[in-house]
């Protein structure tokens, strides 16, 4: 058999195979059933969809301060607007709400310097995030320190407290999962049946019973005259609670990795503790991206619960201003607002694991 | 026992690997059956065997991959204990080359030669560069020391394995079946690599099929069935007359083709 031995040039694809029309010929118009499909399914949005956008833009009253202003037919988000401090800051006192802020966007440019790839020094701002932000977070809101007065924290509420619940869980749970995950692999019996017991335990639990607990049986143990925090109990509560759900998604990541790996860092000596932090974890965290995300987006959205102890965190103040009776009959209003805070953290989270996974790959899956 | 005593005891300082009474089961299966082996300093031993026969089990138990349960393993002198310093302290001086290559995937070819260095022998970054790119020159592969494993070919992964364990300095290199899981016309240049470490001086153990290999660097050949050592001998005599049936089966078989 004889073969062709001149190159053949590249040559563009057939005109009409790419590009958008073809792009639409192909997914929404490829035969007429489907093109009925398409115009149905237009149709359809538009009937649902318009009596929305009616509603919540175009006949929606947007200033004012009192009811008095909402007299359109559409959603009134003057109630918003009039609540929005409430929403955000919680009872936490007018002149103070600077230290909130601060807080917020020393939260912010930390996270952001972390999050954009080309900016230096990671290690370092990932340290002061860690270790000397908490600190920095806890003079600042509750003061008692440094001339600032103390905020009690059955002030805090809000966005504000919804974020210092969320936040605190995921960065205290994580270490804590890896560690209970760790265990539970390990050859240890006593070690093992430890965290099997832990992890068992608290998974086998419902949130609310152990924020309940936390908030009404703990207190029954403590010695008179020790009082724990409310807001300190919830935190312990949610933290352990989440770390048994870490520890088993780290679980999961730790089997995807071949046992090869393990033995080729042994067999040039390094100990478990170095065979764990510098091959096995790193590779394993990679995987466990969406599941660690997937559990944070659930614990951000779990603390709505923290509602049940008598902690107001968003949906709790939200709820608390609907039931106030020179706004009733707004619920709507308040509950897709709230709906739309939550949406917009747990989204922004979901992309930003998405865009890791991706930055992540280097490509050994052969 | 302690440190000193443990090492002046076997002072036969031309003995890099011994192994005396080795006795291994996995639950009921017993795997190795009174394995007696003695490696010297510098020599080449290659291990042949039909699959399952305790091969890689056996050269596994050197660097304690796997325990034994009966026998004593002394390693350049160092009798192989349950502690498990004594076992990190034996690993650092046994370097180890797998079938299935265990590059860190996660880690760059350079990364992957640096990181023991650095981190077991407490190297200086610079120095442990250093070493990592003399040893990937001279396994041919020094212009990919920035590529992820994930990139390159089988065989190369396999020499990077290779320049990984060197960059630990080690005195004796196991080798577990290194090409058995190559494309063909990648087995040769990892052999190549191979034969120029054993003219080197390099104390190898072996567990390999390519008998070309065997008779050009080996000392001695071994062959195993069912965990026992069944025959070992000089390659040319073990080749050309094997004492035992299972040997001449076996070499049948494998070179018969």
């Amino acid at each position: 058999m004889i073969h062709n031995r001149t190159m053949i040039e590249a040559r563009p694809a057939p005109s009409g195979t790419i590009g958008p029309i073809a792009w639409l010929r192909a997914n929404l118009f490829s035969g007429p059933i489907n093109s009925i499909f398409t115009l149905l399914g237009l149709y359809l949005l538009y009937v649902l969809l318009m009596p929305t956008i009616q509603w919540a833009l175009i006949n929606a009253d947007w200033i004012g301060t009192s009811r008095e202003d909402c007299s359109r037919t559409g959603a009134c988000w003057v109630f918003i607007n009039a609540r929005i401090g409430q929403f955000i800051y919680g009872l936490y006192p007018g002149s103070e709400i600077w230290r909130v802020n601060l807080t917020f966007v020393t939260f912010a440019a930390l996270i952001a310097w972390l999050a954009i790839p080309r900016l230096p020094f990671k290690h370092w701002v990932a340290a002061v995030a860690l270790l000397g932000f908490p600190l920095f977070a806890y003079f600042l809101l509750y003061g008692g320190h440094f001339g600032l007065d103390v905020v009690e924290t059955h002030r805090w509420g809000g966005l504000m407290l919804t974020l210092v619940l969320a936040v605190v869980g995921m960065v205290a749970a994580l270490p804590i999962g890896v560690l209970l995950a760790l265990g539970r692999r390990s050859h240890m019996p006593i070690v093992k049946s430890f965290c099997v017991v832990f992890i068992e335990f608290w998974r086998g639990v419902p949130l609310i019973t152990v924020l309940f607990m936390a908030s009404v049986m703990l207190p029954l143990f403590m010695p008179t005259g020790v009082s724990v925090d409310r807001l300190v109990r919830a935190l312990i509560g949610i933290t352990l609670f989440q770390s048994a759900y870490m520890a088993e998604v780290v679980r999961g990541g730790l089997q995807a990795i071949p046992r090869g790996q393990e033995e080729a860092a042994a067999a040039l000596g390094m100990n478990y503790w170095k065979r764990m932090g510098l091959i096995v974890l790193p590779q394993a965290l990679k995987m466990m991206i969406p599941g660690i995300v997937n559990t944070f987006i659930s614990l951000f959205k779990d603390t709505t619960l923290v509602m049940i102890i008598g902690l107001f965190d968003l949906l709790g103040i939200v709820q608390a201003a609907l039931s106030d009776s020179r706004w009733l009959g707004f619920s709507l209003e308040g509950y897709i607002f709230a709906g739309l805070m939550f949406w917009i953290f747990c989204f922004s989270m979901s992309r930003y694991s998405q865009y890791l996974e991706r930055k992540l790959h280097t490509g050994h899956k052969r | 026992m302690s440190e000193q005593a443990s090492i002046s005891q076997t002072g036969t300082e031309t003995s890099m690997v011994e192994m005396r009474g080795v006795n291994k089961w996995y639950g009921d299966f017993h795997v190795l059956r009174d394995i007696d082996l003695t490696v010297s300093r510098g020599e080449r031993i290659v291990i042949c065997g039909p699959s399952g026969s305790g091969k890689s089990t056996l050269i596994r138990c050197i660097n304690h991959l796997e325990e034994h349960q009966q026998g004593e393993i002394v390693v350049g002198g160092m009798p192989l204990t349950q502690d498990v310093k004594r076992i990190e302290q034996i690993r650092r001086r046994v370097g180890m080359v797998f079938q299935h290559f265990n590059l860190f995937p996660h880690l760059t070819v350079l990364e992957n030669c640096c990181l023991a260095p650095m981190w077991v022998q407490k190297k200086p970054r610079r120095e442990a560069e250093a070493r990592a790119m003399q040893y990937l020159e001279r396994v041919r592969i020094a212009e990919q020391a920035k590529k992820y494993p994930g990139q390159l070919s089988g065989g190369q992964q396999q020499r990077v394995a290779i320049a990984r364990s060197l960059c630990m300095h080690p005195e004796v290199m196991l080798f577990d079946e290194p090409t058995s899981a190559l494309d063909p016309e990648m087995i040769k240049e990892v052999l190549d690599v191979m034969v120029e470490l054993a003219q080197e001086g390099m104390t190898m153990l072996c567990v390999t099929h390519e008998m070309g290999f065997a008779k050009t660097v080996a000392d001695r050949v071994i062959f195993m069935d069912q965990g026992q050592i069944i025959e070992e001998n000089a390659p040319e005599p073990f080749f050309n007359h094997p004492q035992s049936e299972r040997t001449q089966l076996f070499l049948s078989q494998i070179l018969g083709h």
